[in-house]
């Protein structure tokens, strides 16, 4: 198979480019594109990317297949693939450190500014603090993110405005911690939304909710926060 | 670089020591190879096992020393033991209170399920329920909120830097680590009065593994080359059900709620092996079965070498709200949908019991001449790295989570009292951090030899071959043999990317000596073990033998040695529980 | 977030601008259709049909709500798509000198469509 990997290293490249590589795939068995890349790094060791858990719940291996972005280690090569052949690209829309590995400071940075950590002001409890399943049930789509950024660099509004629109993956912890009963920071957290890039850029595009790996939907809490600004408005 | 402390590793163990440690006012970072919530930690699946008498509310942790003791087959250290299951639900209702999004019974409590090896009433009571879960995701909330605290209480972080090798001064104290920045490729001197070691497990070195891929061992490995024991290295746990082929981990939370193994012929054979406990016995002795019924032509599949994990008879609603993650990855890797048939499971190499002995507090440890204990100035360590011991023999399901968030925290305490009385050593000299530069300056001249990719694989077959599920003399020494041909070959092997810039090609040559140092630790420990005990099973000594062997292993690098340590049979408000034989 | 709205946001709240958004818009959709529905149902559209319909104080005042409307709608789309696509990633440091030409440019012709349409709907 023929595949077509962006390749940079910024000790020896002047700019990045396109290589093609080609590689045999073992008959009857569909690989994860993870393990074509394993096979590409098998003949050329210089090629790098991030990767850990290979079963889809560390976030490492977000990149771009083909036009999609996804995680590697679940992305089957036969579900990318066209023509015969596979485009490797990093994620779009942050800065290429080398090759496949993108650097996702101002991704963190976005997702720290919603103060992702529960604050509730109550002395805790002797034991833990009590919630319905059906409070816990709010949390869930939501808890789940595992921060592989496949969505955030899929956003248009997050390409444009990556230091002022938090982007879906942000969004998506705020409107987590919003959610949850035990919180108790609500008004707090929706001031810090209410300016006209922070939640108010995302347009609908839903790129977010089509790459999401986990299948998550950051559109819908982003309406959810919407409709809670609404709310606390009026 | 200067610090108080220094954790070395992101995961459960590292986050939770480093929580302790920023919430203390000290001056504390984090050296994490990957972003830390992509630490292995967060893969953990099924749940926290800790008597929080949510289910059960007579429950006891008394009971829950009991079964983690039986578990280790009497080789965990109670006194660690006690302190584990006596703090846990303190420790774990911290969690809560961070915001762990635990699943929740109707009356709002912790959801618990039952796990593997848990009785009531010290085995007389039957079954028990005591895992505290998050779905089936648990390792993964665990860890997102242990992080989020972390920005909270603003932990300083540097992520993705490699911890290369551990400094040592003259006088033998531990007084930082040497360093990589990925991203730039710039080596740094990290100077700390406290280093603790949280780089988690090694299951890298073998072939077939539920580990992620960075999985190295490299804080066993950097303990090793800076001369330092590691205790029971030799006990390793195959967790019965990784997905066969791929070893992907399907958690024993399955078991848990009610799914079952079956072989060829749709028999629950666990009922033949453990009649009480059948599929919820330790996974030693799961694990063992399986193989058994493998050998004994009874596997599933054409060529026979896979057991299947039945879970349809649960219904659609119980695995949709309970198991949505082993749903998505058995659809992802096995083509399964649990909810109309079983899943092909094998047993997979998941866990190391041993690793750096450590005191109840987390204080590194080692045996002077005559066999008494020293600590390691400097040093601590906790999590799966460490050896503290809880887990002895066989590690329990769900006591892993636990003993992460349990001794991070006890070793973050430790410090915070060691600072606050003042410590001060001597500074490295140049000599010092010039030898723990040597490894890296090795590779970094290296101009040929073989490759890194191909070794490490020679190394993972050679471990799966020789010291799999069962062992037996013949195959370890062959292994062995086979280990030291590699120590030559790994030592003049070739880095061929020698640029800056993220080189992964670097970081997987560093985190091959790592492998090879845990293996050949564990092969020549696991050959001179002449018994079965726990997940240390041989076919030419089958039985315990509680008289030779009742005891932790000391593998010492400098001379290869193995040595004995006797095992704490001293817990401070309990009677010891006294070796019996261990059925389930 | 002050740094952020910097110059030229209306109101420097995204829920308020989101709301303005939307109800201008329904504004501007019922006014075309009520000038449509004058249109349909006029037979002889004469000037003085027209002059008579806008001249009415109803039609004024509805009149001067569309425009404004208008402004406040085009306003909030233009600045929007100028924070977007305006920026030094594509324009180098140029960037916020050309927004502010683009950004003064935008009020110049909406202040003047504005004036002119005002004038002409009041003076009927």
């Amino acid at each position: 198979m023929q595949v077509s990997v962006y390749r940079y290293n910024p000790d020896v490249d002047e700019v990045p480019q396109m290589r093609d590589m080609s590689v045999d795939l073992p008959e009857g068995k569909d690989l994860m594109v993870l393990d074509v890349l394993e096979l590409l790094k098998g003949q050329d060791p210089t090629l790098s990317y991030r990767r850990s858990c290979r079963e889809g719940v560390c976030g490492s291996d977000g990149i771009n297949m083909n036009g999609k972005n996804g995680l590697a280690c679940i992305t089957p090569v036969s579900e990318v693939v066209k023509r015969g052949k596979l485009v490797l690209r990093p994620l779009p829309g942050l800065p290429v450190v080398r090759d496949l590995v993108v650097d996702m400071t101002q991704f963190y940075r976005q997702f720290e500014k919603v103060q992702p950590y529960l604050i509730n002001d109550q002395p805790p409890p002797a034991q833990e603090r009590l919630q319905s399943p059906e409070q816990r049930a709010e949390l869930d789509g939501l808890y789940e993110c595992i921060l592989c950024a496949c969505c955030s660099t899929a956003c248009p509004s997050f390409w444009w405005n990556p230091d002022k629109f938090i982007g879906p993956a942000g969004l998506l912890q705020a409107y987590r911690f919003l959610a949850d009963s035990r919180d108790s920071a609500t008004a707090e957290r929706l001031s810090k939304l209410d300016d006209p890039f922070s939640v108010f850029r995302c347009r609908g595009i839903m790129n977010c909710v089509s790459v999401c790996p986990k299948g998550l939907n950051p559109t819908r809490a982003i309406g959810k926060i919407r409709s809670m600004l609404l709310h606390q408005g009026t | 670089m200067e610090f108080d402390g220094v954790i070395v590793g992101g995961g459960g163990a590292g986050l939770r020591a480093s929580l302790q440690l920023a919430q203390s006012g000290l001056k504390t970072a984090v050296i994490s190879k990957v972003f830390p919530t992509r630490s292995h930690t967060v893969s953990a699946q099924g749940g926290i096992t800790c008597a929080i008498g949510s289910d059960d509310p007579d429950d006891d942790w008394r009971w829950h020393m009991y079964d983690t003791v039986k578990g280790s087959d009497y080789i965990g250290d109670q006194d660690a033991i006690e302190y584990m299951c006596s703090e846990g639900p303190q420790a774990v209702f911290e969690l809560e209170h961070m915001g762990m999004p635990f699943s929740r019974t109707e009356t709002g409590r912790i959801y618990q399920r039952p796990f593997g090896g848990q009785s009531k009433d010290f085995g007389k009571g039957g079954q028990a329920t005591r895992t505290c879960a998050a779905a089936d995701r648990t390792g993964h909330a665990l860890l997102h909120t242990l992080y989020q605290a972390n920005l909270k209480a603003r932990t300083t972080f540097l992520n993705e830097w490699f911890a290369v090798d551990l400094v040592k001064n003259q006088d033998g104290v531990v007084v930082g680590v040497i360093a990589i920045e990925i991203e730039t490729g710039e080596v740094v001197y990290v100077a700390s009065k406290a280093t603790v070691l949280t780089t988690g497990g090694a299951g890298r070195i073998y072939a077939s593994t539920t580990n992620a891929l960075m999985n190295t061992g490299d804080g066993i490995g950097m303990a090793l080359r800076a001369g330092l024991a590691v205790q029971d290295i030799e006990m390793w746990q195959f967790h019965p059900t990784g997905i066969a082929g791929v070893g992907i981990l399907v958690t024993e939370a399955c078991r848990g709620e009610g799914g079952y193994l079956i072989n060829k012929d749709g028999e629950r054979f666990m009922e033949r092996y453990a009649p009480t406990a059948k599929d919820l016995a330790g996974r030693d002795v799961v694990a063992r079965s399986m193989i058994i019924e493998l050998l004994e032509g009874r596997g599933c599949g054409p060529e026979g070498d896979y057991l299947m994990l039945k879970l349809d008879h649960l219904g659609a609603d119980v695995l949709n709200s309970r198991l949505p993650g082993i749903l998505e990855l058995s659809r992802t890797f096995a083509h399964v949908d649990p909810i109309k048939e079983p899943i092909p499971v094998e047993p997979t190499c998941h866990y190391v019991m041993g690793g750096i002995p450590t005191q109840v507090n987390g204080q590194a440890l080692t045996q002077d001449a005559a066999g008494n204990d020293q600590p390691v100035e400097g040093l601590y360590a906790a999590g799966e790295v460490a050896c503290v011991s809880v887990h002895g023999a066989n590690r329990l399901g769900g006591n892993s989570l636990l003993d992460l968030i349990v001794f991070g925290r006890a070793a973050g305490q430790r410090i915070e009292e060691q600072m606050r009385g003042g410590v001060s050593y001597r500074d490295a000299s140049d000599s010092d951090l010039e030898a723990a530069l040597s490894r890296l300056n090795r590779w970094n001249t290296s101009a040929g030899g073989e490759a890194v990719a191909d070794l490490r694989k020679e190394l993972q077959n050679t471990m799966q071959v020789n010291f799999g599920v069962f062992r037996t003399e013949r195959n370890m020494r062959e292994g062995i043999k086979q280990l030291a041909e590699l120590r030559e070959r790994i030592g003049t092997a070739h880095l061929s990317d020698k640029s800056n810039a993220f080189n992964t090609a670097r970081m997987e040559a560093l985190e091959l000596d790592n492998l090879l140092e845990v293996a050949e630790a564990t092969a020549i420990v696991a050959e001179e073990r002449r018994e079965s005990r726990g997940a240390h099973a041989r076919d030419d000594y089958q039985e315990r033998d509680d008289d030779n062997w009742l005891c932790h292993s000391m593998y010492f690098p400098a001379d290869k040695r193995v040595g004995k340590r006797s095992v704490n049979f001293e817990p401070k408000t309990v009677d010891a529980f006294q070796p019996m034989e261990r059925k389930y | 977030m002050a740094l952020v709205t910097n110059v030229t946001s209306l109101t420097r709240s995204g829920l308020a601008d989101f709301l303005i958004q939307r109800i201008t818009a329904v504004v501007l959709a019922l006014y075309t259709l009520c000038v449509l529905g004058f249109l349909l149902v006029t037979d002889n559209l004469s000037h003085a049909a027209l002059v008579d319909y806008f001249g009415s104080m109803g039609m004024r005042l509805f009149s001067t709500m569309a425009v404004l409307s208008t402004a406040a709608h085009a306003w909030i789309g233009m600045w929007t798509v100028g924070t977007d696509y305006i920026r030094p990633h594509y324009f180098g440091t140029g960037a916020t000198v050309f927004r502010f030409v683009y950004q003064s440019g935008c009020v110049l012709i909406l202040f003047v469509y504005v004036a002119w349409a005002l004038q002409l709907f009041w003076s009927l």
